[in-house]
């Protein structure tokens, strides 16, 4: 009991220095202006999906093993739901955007 | 005898069964919140750029204040964790002293952005003045309703472990609370990432 709680506590702490980090790197860039153009952009997501993996890994603890199946089926679901509807609709309307320049 | 130990038995593992549904219904119904901050999110970033001749996202955004925010989400994560931990090794007052500072942390979170919003109202800049200020407000503000409710299954969490104690049940329950907790601290990555940080640039 005492060794996995010690074994968590060092979970925990991992995904917070590791979120620390994640949130730094974006934060300094546009802070500073150290860089410009779609190449922020492409860093900020990247640190984005980054920080949410670890969140997940580290704070809501799944993986492939000993979480249930059906909830990383959901997950999944959810991420094919959110790509096709968040997908699809910037495109349309980043393509109508441009049609009615 | 050994009818009352059986029936204690069954009756032990159909709570443990219903409890495990509930935990898998709660991770579902935290999926479909999801799928709703991710339209919130492109409808965000579709109007993003219609500030109506209004103030725009570069005029009104303060990244200190942002990064504020953040940090404060973040430790809430972490404590939220430590709580957890404790509830692992059955420590009843650590639970609740983990859980206050969590609560803390969160109410310190709502209080700044409320702060923001009663700034950028008080400027003229309310969900009414343009596209850009109402998808702002929807999704930002979505966010904080659901910090608020989680604000309220803390204290809830904290009477219920000082009550009955770690049971069965309050361990489930406290359980889906972390879910959430941490969940709103990943919505919270999306909004300072499609958001604040873009805002700025």
């Amino acid at each position: 009991m005492d060794h996995s709680a010690e074994r968590s506590l060092s979970t925990y702490l991992t995904g917070f220095a590791l979120a620390v980090v994640l949130t730094a790197i974006p934060f300094t860039l546009v802070w500073g202006g150290l860089l410009t153009g779609p190449a922020v952009y492409a860093v900020i997501a990247v640190a984005a999906v980054l920080q949410v993996i670890v969140h997940l890994v580290f704070f809501l603890h799944l993986d492939l093993k000993s979480t249930p199946a059906e909830n990383l089926f959901f997950l999944g679901f959810a991420a094919v739901l959110i790509f096709i509807m968040v997908g699809g609709s910037l495109w349309i309307m980043m393509d109508l955007h441009h049609r009615m320049m | 005898m050994t009818e009352t130990v059986m029936a204690d038995d069954i009756l032990e593992h159909e709570e443990k069964k219903s409890l495990e549904s509930r935990e898998f219904g709660f991770w579902v119904y935290l999926m479909t919140d999801a799928v709703i901050f991710a339209l919130l999110f492109a409808s965000y970033v579709v109007l993003s750029k219609n500030s109506a001749a209004g103030p725009t996202s570069k005029e009104l955004f303060d990244l200190g204040h942002t990064a504020g925010e953040t940090a404060l989400l973040l430790f809430s994560s972490l404590t939220f964790g430590f709580a957890t931990i404790a509830m692992a090794a059955g420590q009843a007052g650590r639970v609740v002293q983990w859980l206050i500072v969590t609560l803390l942390l969160g109410l310190g979170f709502l209080a700044m952005e409320i702060i923001e919003f009663h700034g950028m109202i008080a400027q003229g800049a309310g969900p009414g003045t343009s596209g850009f200020l109402s998808a702002f407000f929807t999704l930002v503000g979505t966010h904080g309703l659901h910090v608020a409710f989680g604000a309220v299954g803390i204290c809830v969490m904290i009477g219920q472990v000082l009550v009955k104690g770690l049971t069965l049940p309050v361990r489930s329950r406290l359980f889906r609370l972390g879910l959430f907790w941490h969940f709103l601290d990943i919505v919270w990555i999306g909004i300072f990432s499609v958001v604040y940080l873009p805002g700025v640039m």
